[in-house]
């Protein structure tokens, strides 16, 4: 995966809470076999209604997403990170993520940021009132930066050096295939196997 | 101190631990399908890996397939399923296909092969993997890069979620269902309520469920955002283990049974969140809403968003009730559908297909109906006890095995503005198909509202009929 260090970019409001997997890309799109071409089924069915935010040119070419409270409920589907990523976001930024979602989204290198909900409708304000507006999320300093105005998140410093560093985490654990060994060799026999 | 029942299942999996790392973590069972599964496999041939375990992999196809007889007509899905066969055989994994006796939903073979045990760990790329913590393990869904990190390793590197207890004190009403505890605790505490968090599922009500509706609360578990959700193993887990196909045998059974003993909580453990629900004061529960926390119970009205002092829930209920088509004030009750789906790995097990049918026997459909057998092996027992001739004269429909209308990937779906009534996990917007109004129900109301072709409560068809 890409390294994340420093990103600056304009950003989009989502305010919209509960924004579910199916919704930032719809099954119909899970049928491909590949790993490209899902920007086209990002929030596909909202893309329909022209007055829906990431139709709105003001917001062309942002790279950071500010979304409502729980953003990516639902399924494990993978493909929502890669649409979000290939449409050209490098961040999103929201008061509560899915589980699965975050932790596929730190798989990928698309830096999901966890802000307190008030700072989030700051920035979403601030976007609105003015979409040139630049955003800066540092992950090196753990910080998110809007002018002289900046607020620290939390990553646990092991997921932040995985990104940092541009790492994928099977390179990593297949150094311990040594541990894995012995581990097995351990198991209790009577545990089932599918064969 | 004591420990929870999590962290003993997450401890006896440890393979490495190290400061300011997470945990690597052992993977005892990995489940496949098609949907999440064919990057994976790409990643593994680009980097020349194989396949670690797969005597401890098990591959199925569900989402795609037609519940009607004859071939997958759209070339899209075709290919996705044609891929997983690819892939199985290259890469030596056990694959249940359409056709084989063993195929089905993947969160229902686990469970019905014997494979699913207390204890274990088990993952796959599907967030219903929750369902197998039903048995007393630790079962999450994964993405797919996860996905290809446990085909390569067999382990996953993870931190411990943090652990919580559900208290369901008193005992279910009559006619009140796993499907409706799993409902209500999930409006109580909200679709993030769980977020970080392993459930551990208690208590008075949870004990004398079946396993059946064990697995339907702990397949919901990731509705309430949680990672897991599990339930110690007792005398009905056993109970029902024994004699399966993957359950030990011999000495080995007692061994385990032994093992699987130790497997709670301890008295003295301390859970990290507790949350209490009496259950004996529950009704049937429906969804109202776009998502699994806007539920009431049935004999309620659609909210009024105005009411809520919350914003960005008033937000949320306003945006959902336009969604849905509903006014603030309606009776739920009052409801009409166009199409009742009994099914998925929720509620397609053989229990939930008895219980449609206890209701629909004798009576008649007004709408469309989809029974759907979560598995080939459910389908036959369902056909063995004489269930497929009650739906069918009751002028439902009896399908093939698999996800069906649970997730619009297949040619079950509902067309823009068709509105169900679903024993299915989700009633996102467009979730069983673009446009499509979902409400979530159990299999009882399900039927009833089948029969009067609104939502209905099965006491209430007993009055009316």
């Amino acid at each position: 995966m890409d390294a994340f260090t420093t990103h600056t970019g304009t950003a989009v409001p989502l305010r919209r809470s509960n924004v579910d997997t199916d919704q930032i890309i719809p099954a119909v799109w899970l049928k491909q076999v590949s790993r490209t071409g899902f920007e086209k089924g990002l929030f596909s069915a909202w893309r329909e209604d022209p007055s829906f935010v990431l139709n709105n040119p003001v917001y062309d070419g942002a790279t950071i997403l500010l979304a409502g409270p729980d953003f990516g409920t639902g399924s494990s589907r993978e493909h929502a990170v890669w649409a979000i990523q290939q449409y050209g976001f490098r961040v999103v930024i929201a008061a509560r993520f899915g589980d699965i979602f975050r932790n596929n989204s730190t798989k990928m290198g698309l830096l999901p940021v966890i802000l307190d909900a008030k700072i989030v409708e700051e920035l979403q304000a601030a976007v609105e009132a003015d979409p040139t507006t630049q955003i800066t999320v540092d992950l090196t300093e753990r910080e998110v930066r809007l002018g002289q105005d900046a607020w620290s998140f939390e990553i646990d410093d092991y997921t932040r050096w995985r990104l940092l560093e541009g790492l994928d985490d099977i390179g990593l654990t297949l150094r311990h295939a040594d541990d894995i060994a012995t581990y097995e060799n351990g198991r209790q026999p009577w545990l089932p196997t599918t064969v | 101190m004591g420990r929870t029942l999590a962290e003993k299942v997450w401890e006896q999996h440890v393979v490495r631990r190290a400061e300011g790392e997470p945990d690597l973590l052992f993977i005892d069972l990995h489940l496949i399908h098609e949907v999440t599964s064919p990057q994976a496999f790409d990643g593994l041939r680009m980097a020349g890996r194989k396949v670690r375990r797969p005597d401890l992999t098990i591959a199925t196809e569900d989402h795609n397939v037609p519940t009607v007889l004859g071939p997958i007509s759209d070339p899209v899905s075709k290919t996705q399923v044609e891929t997983l066969r690819k892939n199985a055989a290259e890469f030596g994994v056990r694959l249940h296909p359409m056709g084989d006796a063993g195929q089905g939903v993947v969160h229902i073979i686990g469970p019905q092969f014997g494979l699913t045990q207390p204890g274990m760990t088990i993952v796959c790329g599907d967030s219903h993997t929750s369902t197998h913590g039903a048995f007393g393990g630790i079962a999450f869904g994964i993405g797919t890069s996860e996905v290809e990190h446990v085909l390569a390793t067999q382990t996953l590197p993870a931190y411990r979620p943090k652990t919580m207890a559900i208290e369901v004190s008193g005992e279910l009403p009559v006619g009140v269902t796993a499907k409706d505890l799993i409902l209500a605790i999930i409006a109580k505490i909200g679709t993030g309520g769980g977020q970080g968090y392993i459930v551990e599922y208690r208590g008075e009500a949870v004990r004398k469920l079946s396993m059946e509706g064990r697995m339907t609360v702990c397949n919901m578990s990731i509705e309430a955002g949680a990672r897991a959700g599990m339930i110690a193993p007792d005398e009905t887990t056993f109970a029902y283990l024994k004699g399966r196909k993957h359950a030990p045998t011999g000495a080995d059974w007692d061994t385990a049974v032994e093992y699987w003993k130790t497997l709670k909580t301890d008295d003295d453990a301390v859970f990290d969140k507790v949350v209490e629900i009496d259950a004996s004061v529950l009704t049937p529960f429906v969804t109202w809403g776009t998502n699994p926390g806007q539920g009431l119970p049935l004999g309620a009205a659609v909210p009024d968003p105005a009411e809520m002092a919350d914003a960005t829930e008033r937000a949320a209920a306003e945006r959902a009730l336009e969604y849905m088509g509903l006014t603030a004030g309606t009776p739920l009750s009052e409801i009409e559908v166009d199409t009742v789906f009994v099914g998925s790995c929720t509620n397609g097990r053989i229990e939930d297909l008895r219980a449609a049918a206890e209701i629909l026997r004798g009576r008649q459909v007004k709408t469309r109906t989809l029974i759907v057998p979560g598995s080939m092996l459910v389908k036959l027992e369902a056909e063995k006890e004489g269930l497929d001739k009650v739906f069918e004269a009751a002028g439902a429909e009896w399908r093939q095995a698999g996800c069906s209308m649970c997730l619009g990937m297949n040619p079950d779906t509902l067309q823009p503005g068709e509105r169900s009534a679903s024993t299915s996990n989700r009633n996102f917007e467009g979730r069983q198909g673009k446009g499509g109004r979902t409400h979530l129900v159990s299999p009882q109301v399900a039927a009833a509202t089948a029969v009067t072709g609104r939502l209905t409560a099965p006491a209430d068809l007993a009055v009316t009929a």
